[in-house]
């Protein structure tokens, strides 16, 4: 069981007022918020032994590099990747895709396929294009139903041969689907493509295990996990790390330099081109131990119980309309009232000190496909409570009544 | 009655609301009361793309004075563009370039005029200032 009182009390910001009224964050889909526990570590770092790693010969740069790489078997762990060599830092997910369609650019040719689901942040979808433009690649979408669903039968369609590439979100972003990515995966491997997985919204909500799901990528960042920005993670198997060439030139990635030639550093330094984010991705490791402490069961328990609670109650809402309505799916709930502009609701929301987002969630593919402008999205973390969800319907009836 | 007093009128209408919510009732009533663009207006070239809530602006000059109507999907959007043209409309170009807008600082809603707030109120001021430069050079 998880003890929610107890928990608000590592979280300073969730005691702050906004526009004179308690703060109420519904907006963790876009980021989270950050304990006690993990400031302290950041504190720490800059207060005790901030130093550059890898290179300095003296203690503070053991230290800082100690802590960098003990965090980096922390996500292994937590990820029960193989080898720690497989799990890159990256500045977050949006870096991660890069990484890998630029590794792509060499390996594809024309006339190749490249699989996306039509539940995609843009930050998922515009790189692959920007691949299909370098190589002639052909880009595909696995479509979606009424419910925000994936249907399965059309991506089984649309696999072949030629399929080289398949890139999904674990959740949706916009709709708070989770895709059956499993299914995805076995599936692609049978024509010989490689799955890259989205995890930003899957992995505050659930502990995903790459070799369990046999996946050859997947990406997160850490700020959706109570950790910092700018940092996160780009898992792969080690057989295609390989494969793939560096990204970014520059220090921490070479093995030895000439004019003529240089050689690359081993995996994982081959992909961690410059002085990296030392702070953040101790604290990121910090953010792991801190989830794994409350334990991803007991989050996942709690935070289906607040979405069947302000489900139910949103229901009651006469005029409201939810999207992403699919069996299986996490904390966030988007959705609209009558014909008011998000926006407007936002707006009104703000002012009662409560966070929810507004707009297209970049996933505008998903907003056509529904034929609205956007929607409101309400996201839930482990520390949000019932009692909050009663204030946020009490202040949602009152904007509804102003702006009718 | 120039800019300056159109302001000062409007600042004192606010200034006898008392929270957030009558002001923002205020201008949600606004939002309802604005004449809409015409529709051969509200095309794709008049519109200013804010992230959320689209705007629309035209404008035209009848006897040395420039006139805007304008529109918007979001209400509270619609309210502040009310309150705008209140204060831009049937004015000399001159005095539209010249014009300041910490008036609106002083009505409660200066949050609205910052650029995160991604609402195209930013962008309408800068094209309601663009027309009437582009409207001055004709008269020069």
């Amino acid at each position: 069981m998880l003890d929610v009182n107890n928990i608000r009390k590592d979280f300073p910001i969730l005691h702050r007022q906004v526009n004179g009224k308690p703060l109420i964050y519904f907006d963790n889909a876009a980021t989270s918020q950050t304990p006690q526990q993990v400031i302290d570590v950041i504190v720490d770092y800059y207060s005790n032994y901030n130093a550059n790693i890898h290179r300095g010969v003296h203690s503070l740069s053991q230290e800082a590099t100690d802590a960098y790489e003990q965090a980096r078997l922390k996500i292994q762990n937590h990820f029960n990747a193989k080898h720690s060599h497989e799990i890159i830092y990256t500045s977050g997910t949006t870096h991660g895709i890069n990484l890998i369609a630029n590794g792509f650019s060499s390996l594809l040719q024309k006339g190749d396929e490249i699989i996306v689901s039509a539940l995609e942040h843009h930050s998922n979808i515009v790189p692959w294009q920007m691949l299909c433009e370098r190589t002639g690649a052909i880009l595909k979408v696995i479509p979606m139903n009424q419910n925000g669903e994936l249907v399965l039968s059309e991506f089984d369609s649309i696999l072949n041969d030629n399929t080289k590439l398949v890139f999904v979100n674990h959740i949706s972003n916009a709709l708070g689907t989770i895709n059956p990515i499993k299914y995805i995966i076995t599936e692609a491997h049978k024509f010989g493509a490689v799955v890259l997985v989205d995890g930003a919204q899957s992995c505050p909500h659930i502990k995903p295990d790459v070799q369990a799901l046999d996946v050859d990528f997947y990406v997160c960042s850490a700020h959706k996990i109570c950790g910092p920005t700018g940092v996160g993670m780009l898992y792969g198997k080690e057989e295609w790390l390989k494969k793939l060439p560096p990204y970014q030139g520059g220090g921490e990635m070479i093995a030895e330099v000439s004019f003529e030639k240089t050689t690359y550093a081993d995996l994982p330094h081959k992909f961690e081109a410059g002085t990296p984010n030392i702070c953040g991705g101790i604290a990121f490791g910090a953010a792991l131990d801190y989830m794994n402490r409350i334990g991803f069961a007991n989050i996942s328990a709690y935070e289906n119980e607040l979405l069947k609670y302000a489900t139910e109650q949103l229901q009651q809402i006469e005029g409201l309309k939810i999207y992403g309505t699919a069996k299986e799916k996490t904390s966030v709930i988007s959705f609209n009232v009558g014909n008011i502009h998000p926006y407007d609701i936002g707006t009104i929301l703000d002012k009662m000190g409560i966070a929810v987002r507004t707009g297209h969630h970049c996933a505008q593919p998903i907003m056509d496909y529904f034929k609205i402008p956007g929607t409101i999205r309400a996201s839930f973390m482990f520390y949000n409570t019932k009692e909050e969800i009663d204030t946020f319907i009490t202040a949602l009836k009152k904007a509804v009544m102003m702006l009718s | 009655m120039t800019i300056e007093e159109v302001q000062n009128e409007i600042i004192d209408e606010f200034s006898m609301f008392e929270d957030w919510e009558e002001r923002y009732q205020y201008m949600i009533d606004l939002g309802k009361d604005l004449p809409l663009i015409e529709d051969q207006y509200k095309t794709e070239d008049n519109v200013i793309k804010g992230c959320q809530s689209k705007v629309w602006v035209h404008a035209n000059m009848q006897d040395d004075k420039v006139n805007f109507t304008a529109d918007s999907d979001a209400i509270i959007t619609k309210g502040i563009i009310a309150i705008l043209i209140r204060t831009f409309s049937n004015q000399h170009p001159k005095d539209i370039i010249e014009a300041n807008t910490d008036f609106i600082d002083k009505i409660g809603l200066k949050e609205h005029l910052s650029p995160t707030r991604a609402n195209g109120l930013v962008s309408m001021i800068k094209q309601i200032k663009l027309y009437a430069i582009a409207y001055q050079t004709q008269l020069n």
